[in-house]
């Protein structure tokens, strides 16, 4: 943490827009506030909302009856207090219900207070919707533009443009409206020259769109790059990062999404989509005062605006709501489960009606076919899911191995650079192929499209019977020319994709993982369906194929192969499971294919944990250091809670602060002489008997409002943290009494408790710091910090990667 | 805040009724045009995807005809095969019904252009305009990865703030706006400069 000098106050950080030394109760302007300014000026309220006291009847007429403002609240970079939020939560609670019974003014305002949740989700669904609505109708059309324009309308993005004029069969994309940009320069669309032109235009356009995105990102708001998931992972255990969830990171996010998204580099949109979400669910928090004030109800509306953000993202609210509880979310209270579904509800619902696919469909790629699979297919779906697992788990590595060195060495120094190089190379490449040109939502949807009769596309050109007069339920067909151009096509393009996503993701560019993910494992799993068919097809009389297959029946689906091959890939990134399969079988609406999904997904995440334990979440959180202590791994070493906790044994005692004996300039010494967070406070220094623990963020506030406000206060004023303060000789200057910021009940263990149980009840509670006793006295004090290095030098890893307290 | 009583009255309440009404109505009013967008000619049509069948090569026809008319016989015109085949013909064509809303498509993208112009601008304006009529005032001078510099200088900003306590419209937009880039500055030392997240 920074070290900031106590003159300043310590809550002053550059990252506080408020004026600190502004007399509380005047009217202030909030109306430039940010998200979350560090001081919060409702005088108003409920005495028993003490700081840090869990006591709500302190029968002191201290002057600090009324909570000052600023004190509950948290500096950025720090983890909150989850008991005493929630604590402070109960109290207001009870507080309104026992008031409700006085008039009927309070009694409406119980029942909006209980009511206040669900219209906060309402709202929230009503922004995300409407808000992804805006990025796929602007990406779509942004994409289109690299290529040409449209004459009928400029906002009109290919399709749109060729919707009302009649096409051919065979050729589907042309017709008169639409213009490439060799056919409006030169006037005809053949021949080399134009292709250069067009060749030349794709890669201007996409480095325009790269360049602005970077820029924007970098001149406004440089918290809107990257997935955003593994900060917003982060925040909801209980970390603060201010900024990271405002208006300026929303606005920002949304239209570099769409500008990193059009020009064609090797990401997607459902990571940001999230963060989004979330920036939306954290600003009109600040519309309600019981969520505006309390961290812990925040973080709950989070878990569910991050339910919504991915139920846009799939058109799969129930998927979204799953994915929030078991990738994003570290504590899901019941309550939770219902509001999210409503909020990713109301989000799906918003983007239906806007509906920018036209065809009512939230996604690009969703499919209808309903074809059956047989066991035997579980083989090559199995071998998808390897494939998946091991493609993740190369994935993770190399990117990581990227991530770090543009993290610690002069590759860091250039960002924009960078952002050039990759996509000028992406764009270069991606040109000459035409499944890497279109953009990758486009190739996931034709390649989990079912080849029917009515489908003239280079990869459905079979040699087809013209004597059949079925209909979309075609046999298996030898392969034509075309599917073998496609398949060589579709190889260049897999090993491109698998390259260039480990440079992209991460980049200084708002990324989302899932769809290059989804794309690599599409095009694998339809390579696989393909040569299944085709075997087959050809060999219908080998013992595996004779008994099911026989010709002229339509067996081999490679669509279905595509999108295991998709689910198996996406798992073996993200090691989701449960929520992994709803998506998918959200987007095809099929429950027929739940057990193949499944088989999969499983698969893959067994390979991809032999080989690296973590996800690609994890993995960015481990990199960056964030104090995220993990939930879901269990602490088995046979250390003792004396051998982390601080101090040592040949560091200097304990600080901690008395009770009745220190004078103001003895605290405010120590609390500038030292960095730490907190301080216990003991009867004395003899005794070392524990009172209580007092925060260094509240203990500034009081003590510098106490010099301006109150009479008398001088550096020789003692402070007083108890109820009866020791009587003094009236020559003395006037009393102190802090004793409504003091925590009276701090958690404590005993030095021989095993730190598995001490590790527990960090992630159990939520707690920031423990205090450690011997025989009844005070010994020392444990933090997050402490346990996540101590877990870390335990795995051998790296202890001083930790970084933020 | 700009009636301080009527605010502390209401800081019983916990929410202020006003802004959650207001934004509703505000979405609502975003979100009402596309829903009544009426349904011009433009915006809907019949597709009708017929295969090869024999000799005759596949087509695609539109029409824009309403859903209770989207079908083979109404959407294919002229029929390609003689009477008697229309039957077995139509029963291998798909027919769909879509619809759209051009009015939609034309304001989120106009909203976005005008979004994405308006940050240039503000970004043209930041970088070249506003050192220049700004005094060059060494507080305000960007200062490069200097913890303390940057400490001075918001300690020093901070009694301009407090002494004449801004009143007018512009020196509270400025104010704003200087914290705001302070904030910004703050975010960019740390993921650009500092790498501390966001890597």
């Amino acid at each position: 943490m920074d070290q900031k000098g106590y003159r300043r106050g310590s809550f002053q950080s550059a990252t506080s827009d408020e004026d600190m030394l502004e007399i509380p109760g005047t009217s202030v302007d909030f109306s430039m506030a940010d998200d979350d300014p560090p001081l919060d000026r409702e005088m108003g309220g409920f005495s028993s909302y003490n700081g840090g006291g869990m006591n709500g009847t302190s029968t002191m007429m201290d002057f600090l009856e009324e909570p000052l403002p600023g004190v509950g609240t948290y500096e950025d970079f720090n983890t909150i207090d989850w008991v005493r939020e929630k604590s402070r939560d109960r109290d207001r609670h009870r507080e309104i219900t026992n008031r409700s019974k006085e008039s009927t003014w309070a009694l409406l305002h119980s029942v909006s207070d209980a009511f206040s949740g669900w219209l906060l989700m309402l709202l929230i669904g009503l922004l995300a919707g409407s808000l992804a609505g805006l990025i796929d109708i602007s990406a779509h059309w942004m994409t289109d533009l690299k290529e040409g324009v449209c004459l009928a309308g400029f906002w009109f993005n290919h399709e749109h443009c060729c919707w009302k004029s009649n096409t051919t069969f065979t050729d589907r994309d042309k017709c008169p409206e639409w213009k490439s940009w060799s056919q409006l320069i030169l006037g005809h669309g053949e021949g080399a020259f134009a292709y250069i032109l067009n060749y030349f235009m794709y890669v201007i356009w996409a480095l325009m769109f790269s360049l602005l995105a970077v820029l924007l990102v970098k001149g406004f708001a440089p918290y809107a790059c990257g997935s955003g998931i593994p900060e917003i992972k982060t925040i909801l255990s209980g970390f603060i990062i201010r900024g990271y969830l405002g208006k300026w990171t929303l606005v920002i996010k949304t239209i570099t999404l769409v500008l990193a998204v059009s020009s064609g580099l090797s990401l997607g949109k459902e990571g940001p989509l999230v963060h989004v979400a979330c920036c939306c669910g954290n600003i009109l928090c600040h519309l309600f005062t019981k969520y505006r004030k309390n961290e812990a109800k925040r973080r709950e509306v989070l878990s569910a605006a991050a339910a919504a953000g991915v139920s846009v993202a799939f058109g799969a609210p129930i998927g979204g709501v799953l994915f929030s509880l078991e990738e994003v979310s570290y504590y899901f209270p019941l309550k939770t489960l219902w509001r999210s579904f409503f909020a990713a509800l109301v989000a799906a619902f918003t983007l239906r009606s806007i509906n920018p696919f036209g065809n009512s469909r939230l996604v690009l790629f969703y499919v209808e076919f309903h074809t059956p699979w047989h066991l035997l297919e579980l083989v090559p779906f199995i071998l998808l899911g390897i494939f998946g697992g091991l493609w993740g788990a190369f994935f993770i590595r190399s990117n990581i191995a990227w991530c770090r060195r543009r993290k610690t060495t002069r590759l860091g120094k250039y960002p924009v650079l960078e952002v050039f190089v990759v996509t000028a190379i992406t764009a270069l490449l991606a040109f000459p192929n035409e499944y890497t040109r279109m953009s990758t939502s486009e190739l996931i949807s034709e390649l989990f499209n079912d080849c029917g009769i009515l489908d003239s596309s280079k990869l459905c050109e079979y040699v087809n019977d013209f004597n059949s007069t079925k209909g979309d339920d075609l046999p298996d067909r030898a392969a034509g020319p075309g599917v073998y151009t496609a398949m060589w096509q579709l190889a260049l393009a897999l090993i491109m994709k698998v390259f260039i996503t480990i440079f992209t993701f991460g980049m200084k560019v708002p990324s989302g993982l899932f769809i290059p993910s989804m794309a690599v494992g599409a095009i694998a799993g339809r390579l696989l369906g393909v040569a299944m068919e085709q075997l087959a097809f050809y060999h219908h009389d080998w013992a595996i194929f004779s008994g099911w297959c026989s010709p002229g029946a339509d067996c081999i689906t490679p669509g279905l192969y595509a999108m295991v091959g998709a689910a198996a890939c996406l798992g073996g990134v993200t090691r989701m499971t449960v929520s992994l399969v709803v998506i998918m079988f959200e987007l095809t609406g099929g429950l027929e294919y739940i057990v193949p999904l499944m088989a999969a997904a499983m698969t893959s995440k067994w390979v991809a944990d032999a080989i690296g334990r973590e996800g690609i979440y994890d993995a960015h959180i481990r990199l960056n250091g964030y104090p995220f202590l993990e939930a879901k791994e269990e602490f088995s070493h046979k250390t003792r809670a004396m051998d982390v906790m601080r101090p040592r044994k040949n560091d200097p005692p304990l600080t901690v602060i008395t009770q009745d004996t220190m004078t103001v300039e003895d605290v405010e010494g120590v609390v500038t002489s030292t960095t730490y967070s907190g301080y216990p406070v003991v009867v004395s220094r003899a005794s070392q008997r524990l009172v209580g623990f007092v925060l260094r963020r509240d203990l500034i506030i009081s003590i510098e409002n106490a010099r301006k406000k109150q009479d008398g206060i001088v550096s020789t004023s003692i402070i007083c943290f108890t109820d009866y303060c020791p009587p003094l000789p009236p020559s003395s200057p006037s009393v102190l009494k802090l004793r409504s910021i003091l925590d009276l009940s701090p958690f404590t263990v005993t030095d021989e408790t095993p730190m598995e149980i001490v590790v527990d009840i960090f992630r159990k509670l939520g707690l920031r710091q423990c205090l450690v006793t011997h025989n009844g006295k005070l010994l020392g004090i444990i933090t997050k910090k402490d346990v996540l290095k101590h877990i870390a030098q335990m795995a051998n890893q790296d202890p001083d990667s930790i970084l933020f307290n | 805040v700009l009636f301080p009583q009527a605010h502390r009255m209401f800081t019983q309440s916990s929410q202020n009724p006003a802004s959650p009404v207001l934004l509703l109505v505000l979405l609502g009013c975003v979100l009402c045009p596309p829903a009544q967008a009426s349904k011009s000619s433009e915006d809907i049509r019949c597709k009708c995807i017929c295969p090869p069948y024999r000799n005759i090569s596949g087509h695609i026809y539109n029409k824009n005809v309403s859903q209770k008319d989207c079908n083979c016989l109404h959407v294919v015109e002229p029929m390609p095969v003689p009477g008697n085949d229309v039957e077995a013909y139509c029963l291998l064509c798909e027919c769909k019904y879509e619809e759209r809303s051009t009015t939609t498509i034309k304001v989120i993208i106009i909203i976005y252009l005008s979004v994405v112009g308006a940050l240039l601008l503000y970004m043209a304006f930041l970088v070249l305009v506003d050192p220049l009529i700004r005094k060059p005032d060494p507080y305000t001078q960007p200062l490069h990865n200097e913890e303390d510099t940057e400490d001075t200088r918001s300690l020093a900003a901070v009694p301009s703030l407090a002494g004449g306590r801004a009143n007018t419209v512009l020196e509270r937009v400025e104010g704003a706006q200087q914290r705001w880039k302070r904030q910004v500055q703050e975010q960019r030392k740390t993921v650009f400069d500092r790498h501390k997240m966001l890597s």
